[in-house]
């Protein structure tokens, strides 16, 4: 069944024709060329997908791209304000080396300011472990990731976002 | 050069600002225009024989392409895939070789071996028509256990190796040994398994191709470790395409841990297709795929002997291992067990007398290969297990042992009884260091509190060595490994001064960018953002034997130091032309040439302009431009050390360990950027914590299939099962590469199962358990306790 | 996956008459279980009906003695409620401990009880807090709902549009996690009410079940003591790679005394 959808992706209006069985992240990746969100498991638990949809994050690997529609949805690549200001939580990993290879990194950032939000800028190291529960990384052991995350959640609030 | 971005710093990464923008550009991300999709229909046995494939049915199905079973490559006499590393058994006979085909012809030997190929427009398409394919097949016995493998009338895996075994080695003089161990006061025993891991890096393993008709040039983009290796076995043994016609890039890959070394049947495949297609071929594996296809790690079913004087000295070690191959021979297989492993079993002791046997044997599952640490990981359990097990039974304090048997800093270099000579080290500061760290003297108080909560806590050492940064090419030779195993680069400036560093390692999360960078900022005084690194094309890149073995820095690494030495020796000839002074008295100082004692000065990016547009230059005695090359072949393979602490408490009620406390103290060498060395060290620690608690490859007896084929059943450690680490550092400086450094790729994850093992193991001995299996799941814990308690 | 017809009905009523028109259709919630098992094809539904549109399904009231939970309400958004905190603090723990925060804020409580996987949590609150099940042709009763391994009382065409929850004295869930998959692989909840005690089983069975030697102490003595000699027969448990049948059995027994001291808090 081949369906069209439209929805907002990083602040643009995007449209086009799908198949019933497309998932979001297929949507982005193959029919956007948006490539920087990533497919890493197909059991939806490795989270290197995660984007946000009307602002919650979600794994956009268990979502059909039909079911996207009309939402706004927000990917790594509308992350940052410009090339030059990373978002806050960004600039965090880069400054704590959270990353290594970088194929988790997108969903790890997502998943990473979604749970800034949502505890209001105020963490401890135990929430933030528990919070990355859906998100794997086989390069860091995450160390540096929670420490990222633990610097950028006062950094967001004093940035405003 | 002391710098903000030189030797030392913690420099923040170059490559990042493209991985946190989302625009990293892996094998999946590469747009291909007119692509088709491939998809690759695997044994559902583990053992049988195919007695017919009908595809007549799927070439009808919409959107396919083309398909192609194991007799059409076979029919177009693609080669088998190989094994690179010749291992000479006892008698000295090469090691038994089955051959390899990149698609099952007649036989599948496991769960997961292709048998055929379907490219179609869209990868739905190719899977739909995939479901279409009927083969007839005759289930054959089959078997999945390693501990099984050699005995009578185990179903029998190749005709060409009888009795599933591969080869019968060995290390040390037997007879030697036991001499000693009649001597012997003390006598510890240990039965173990290194469990079986599957490697599991983020990125599943892609392969692109596309074939230019024109001049005949294939291009296969591969998620490779060593891409220039790959167009080799491609190339000689497999394909048969010469190498100039193949180009073979590796984009961005995501994480590697020894799996994205070999080479592999699918893109073996993609590549071959890719001309019979006629349009560009992409495939990129499921996870599901990964979990079967990819090469496994560990597998080794083990019994060690370790004979001590009365006062706990080591006098012998004996160590029986039984290795796992699964049902073919992968690209470095045979080494693992043998030259990586037994050469460790001295560890960071003066045990004078060494005595390994390993077989190693075929079984009906994935191939088995080098997995982060390869080899020295189990080394290091063994030995690091058994003396923690002989210090608990003597009743002497675990650290004390060691140090005991520590090998002295003036034993240096320190001729092993198992080949290696070690070429630097000091241990004892780095275990006082940890002890410090980790506070050691406090942990009876932390378990006495820990007893009145109901929890049982334990502490756990251990010390480690590695014999890394593969490494000098001769011994390597000598030993039976087909290839070279030195490093190129290749330092270009452009005439505007902004240099490019190409390299042949290659990087896939281990911060090479930046690390090169350094070094060639430090040593040239070329400003760090003015350095660009190229690493990963077969086409841009000198020929390099690609990342693996903690190598890049210490061998890569070198070899940029080698051509910065040239742009330096030539700029030198170029400075002393522009200052009329003799070369002699040229020195380079700070990113400029100057002449002793005078105010003369010539920065080298005014040599390199001069050598660009020679108009006031010796052309007569010097060549134009400045791009040098180098080599590096190490004359030894450099020895990190370390010792890790680990501290832990478990809930007798249900079995789950915790880690509360982990400690690592290593001394790399020389360190250039701290801040991705620790991040390595951490990354490998929760790989090995990951081996001692939760991962666990398992196949079903009965059925050979993979039960722990997905993240439902393989437990990948999630970032709430691991604290943060306390990491420390001491230096010895490696004396014979140039830049004093060793490796640190690996360590965490070769340390780290022995530490938390043996903290079980202290935190169990007072409820009477002797021995819990690797992994320590909740489950095998509580069993432990359970059995000990009846 | 296979290619499917999709559909997203606006009212409950076009969503029953959708799924009752069509041979293979299967409608998905949160589609948290659902979107999985297509992308590893193990089912193949003609139709999908993506009840997503239904916004009369999703939302929270207390409603006298009960809490009223609509089918389509986000575990997210039961594990933040004020309301659900207010009167049964167990169900939101519960539900914020549910798969990870991105499974929170898809999954719904509709779909996952209607799904009744035999690892899933909310079966067990269901069936410890003695809810009610409320669909578009009826009520049932919490007792009877769970018939088996992912089959309930539900017929065909039926939808849960909401559960309701009684308010009661003490209540507490506690959860046993599979290493792997983070699904339960026991979980225990424990509710007091006046008209007794209620201990609910989950993850180790084919389907969650009552424990009621535990119901009969407990209610004599609400302490985990009084359940401590209470054994759990192993027979008929389920056993995988992660847990032995006997190694689950035990575990009921841990999270059950941990769920009532818990609740004693």
């Amino acid at each position: 069944m081949t369906i069209n959808v439209a929805m907002t992706v990083n602040g643009k209006a995007v449209s086009g024709k799908v198949e019933a069985r497309t998932l979001l992240v297929q949507f982005l990746r193959e029919h956007l060329g948006m490539t920087g969100t990533h497919v890493g498991c197909d059991t939806s638990q490795c989270g290197a997908c995660v984007v946000h949809v009307d602002g919650k994050s979600i794994k956009s690997c268990t979502l059909l791209a039909v079911q996207a529609e009309g939402t706004k949805v927000l990917t790594i690549e509308g992350v940052a304000e410009s090339a030059e200001k990373l978002h806050p939580m960004q600039e965090a990993f880069r400054e704590n080396h959270a990353l290594q290879c970088g194929f988790c990194t997108p969903g790890m950032v997502m998943s990473a300011i979604d749970m800034v939000k949502r505890h209001n800028y105020q963490l401890d190291e135990t929430t933030v472990r528990r919070e990355l529960e859906g998100n794997l990384c086989r390069c860091t052991g995450y160390h540096n990731i929670v420490k990222a995350i633990l610097a950028a959640a006062p950094a967001m609030k004093s940035a405003g976002v | 050069m002391t710098s903000e971005t030189g030797i030392g710093a913690r420099v923040k990464r170059k490559e990042d600002q493209r991985f946190l923008t989302g625009t990293g550009r892996y094998v999946d991300d590469l747009p291909l225009a007119r692509a088709t999709y491939a998809y690759f229909l695997r044994s559902p046995h583990a053992h049988a024989r195919i007695k017919s494939i009908d595809v007549s049915a799927a070439k009808a199905s919409p959107g396919v392409v083309e398909i192609f079973t194991g007799k059409d490559v076979a029919d177009a006499k693609v080669g088998g895939l190989i094994c690179g590393w010749v291992v000479k058994d006892k008698h000295g006979q090469p090691h038994k070789s089955p051959p390899h085909p990149v698609m099952a012809v007649d036989t599948v030997r496991y769960v997961g071996d292709s048998v055929a190929m379907i490219i179609a427009n869209s990868y739905d398409e190719a899977k739909d028509a995939a479901e279409a394919i009927k083969i007839d097949y005759e289930v054959l016995p089959a078997n999945v256990d390693l501990a099984k493998a050699l005995a009578a009338g185990a179903p029998q895996i190749h005709a060409e190796a009888p009795g599933n075994l591969i080869y019968d080695w060995e290390l040390g003089v037997k007879a030697d040994v036991d001499a000693a161990f009649a001597k012997a006061a003390h006598v510890t025993k240990l039965d173990l398994v290194n469990n079986r891991l599957i490697p599991n890096a983020m990125e599943p393993r892609a392969a692109a191709a596309e074939y230019d008709k024109g001049t005949g040039q294939y291009t296969l983009w591969s998620t490779s470790q060593n891409p220039h290796v790959l167009r080799l076995i491609l190339s000689a043994f497999v394909l048969g395409i010469p190498e100039h016609k193949l180009r073979v890039v590796a984009p961005d890959v995501g994480g590697g841990f020894g799996s994205k070394i070999f080479c592999y049947a699918d893109e073996t495949m993609v590549c071959w297709a890719a001309s019979r297609v006629g349009r560009p071929i992409k495939w990129t594996a499921e996870r599901s795929e990964s979990f079967q296809t990819d090469c496994h790690g560990r597998d080794h079913v083990t019994h060690a002997e370790l004979a001590l004087d009365k006062d706990g000295k080591f006098l012998a070690l004996r160590v029986e291992t039984i290795a796992n191959m699964g049902a073919y021979l992968s690209t470095f297989s045979t080494a693992v067990p043998t030259y990586l492993y037994a050469t460790l079993l001295a560890g960071q002791y003066t045990t004078p007398l060494i005595y390994a046997n390993v077989k190693a044997a075929l079984t009906n599952t994935a191939p088995v290969d080098a997995y982060r640490g390869a080899g020295r990981p189990e080394a290091t359990f063994v030995i690091e297990s058994i003396v923690s097990k002989a210090a608990m039974e003597m009743k002497i304090d675990p650290a004390e042992l060691r140090r005991k048997n520590f090998i002295p800093s003036t034993a240096f270099p320190y001729q092993t009884p198992v080949a290696l000579q070690y070429d630097s080290g000091n241990y004892p500061p780095i275990i006082d260091e940890a002890i410090k760290i980790a506070d050691y003297k406090g942990f009876e108080g932390r378990r006495a509190e820990a007893k009145s909560r109901g929890k049982l806590r334990g502490i756990g050492f251990s010390s480690y060595i590695e014999a890394c940064g593969l490494g000098p090419s001769q011994v390597i030779g000598q030993l039976g490994g087909g290839v070279g195993q030195w490093e190129s680069a290749q330092i270009k400036f452009n005439p505007t001064g902004n240099v490019q560093v190409l390299t042949g390692s290659h990087s896939h999360g281990q911060g090479h960018e930046t690390t090169f960078a350094q070094l060639v900022s430090d040593r040239l005084g070329v400003p760090i953002d003015q350095i660009e690194v190229v690493h990963g094309d077969t086409a841009t890149t000198p020929f390099g034997m690609g990342t693996y073995g903690s190598r890049s820095l210490a061998v890569g690494g070198s070899a940029i130091m080698k051509a910065a030495d040239k742009v330096i020796a030539k700029g030198k000839r170029i400075a002393a032309h522009l200052m009329e002074a003799s070369v002699a008295d040229v020195v380079f100082e700070g990113g400029t040439f100057k002449v002793a004692g005078t105010d003369k000065a010539v920065p080298l990016g005014a040599a390199v302009f001069a050598a660009y547009v020679p108009h006031n230059y010796p052309l007569a005695e010097l060549e134009p431009g400045m791009d040098e090359n180098a080599f590096y072949d190490p004359s030894n393979f450099v020895y990190p050390a370390g010792t890790q602490i680990c501290e832990v408490e478990v809930d007798p009620d249900t079995g789950e360990v915790e880690i509360v406390s982990f400690t690592a103290v290593d001394d790399f060498g020389n360190i250039i950027n701290p801040m991705i060395v620790e991040g390595q060290v951490h990354g490998g620690i929760v790989q090995g914590v990951g081996q001692a608690l939760m991962e666990n490859a398992v196949y079903d007896e009965a059925t050979g299939q993979l039960v722990s084929g997905s993240y439902m059943d393989y437990t990948m450690p999630r970032a709430d099962d691991v604290p943060s680490f306390k990491v420390g550092y001491k230096v010895t400086p490696c004396p014979h590469n140039p830049l004093g450094v060793k490796g640190c790729g690996e360590a965490g994850a070769i340390a780290a199962p022995a530490a938390v093992m043996n903290a079980v193991h202290d935190a169990l001995a007072p409820v009477g358990v002797g021995h819990v299996p690797m992994p320590a799941t909740p489950l095998n814990v509580w069993q432990a306790i359970h059995g000990a308690a009846k | 996956m296979y290619d499917f017809t999709y559909h997203r009905p606006k009212t409950l009523a076009d969503a029953v008459n959708l799924l009752k028109g069509k041979d293979e259709a299967r409608p998905m919630s949160g589609g948290m279980t659902l979107i999985p098992t297509l992308k590893q094809r193990l089912a193949r539904p003609s139709d999908v009906i993506d009840l997503g549109g239904l916004k009369e399904l999703a939302g929270i009231k207390v409603e006298g003695n009960n809490v009223v939970i609509g089918g389509m309400t986000r575990h997210a958004d039961v594990a933040s409620s004020a309301d659900v905190k207010a009167a049964i603090p167990a169900l939101a723990h519960l539900a914020g401990h549910i798969g990870d925060p991105q499974v929170r804020n898809r999954g719904t409580i509709g779909g996952s009880v209607a799904n009744n996987d035999p690892a899933a949590d909310y079966p067990a609150a269901v069936l410890a807090l003695g809810a009610t099940v409320t669909t578009n042709t009826g009520k049932h009763a919490a007792d009877g709902f769970f018939k088996g391994l992912f089959e309930t009382a539900l017929g065909e065409g039926e939808l849960i549009t909401s559960i309701s929850f009684p308010k009661v004295e003490k209540a507490a869930y506690m959860k046993f996690p599979n290493p792997a998959s983070r699904y339960a692989m026991v979980g225990v909840f424990v509710a007091k009410s006046a008209s007794g005690v209620r201990v609910a089983v989950t993850g180790a069975g084919s389907c969650v079940f009552r424990v009621k030697a535990m119901e009969d102490a407990l209610a004599k003595d609400f302490s985990s003591a009084a359940i401590k000699d209470i054994k759990i027969p192993a027979d008929g448990l389920n056993s995988d790679i992660h847990g032995s049948a006997e190694y689950r059995a035990h575990l009921v027994g841990v999270m059950a005394r941990r769920a009532v001291d818990a609740a004693n808090k």
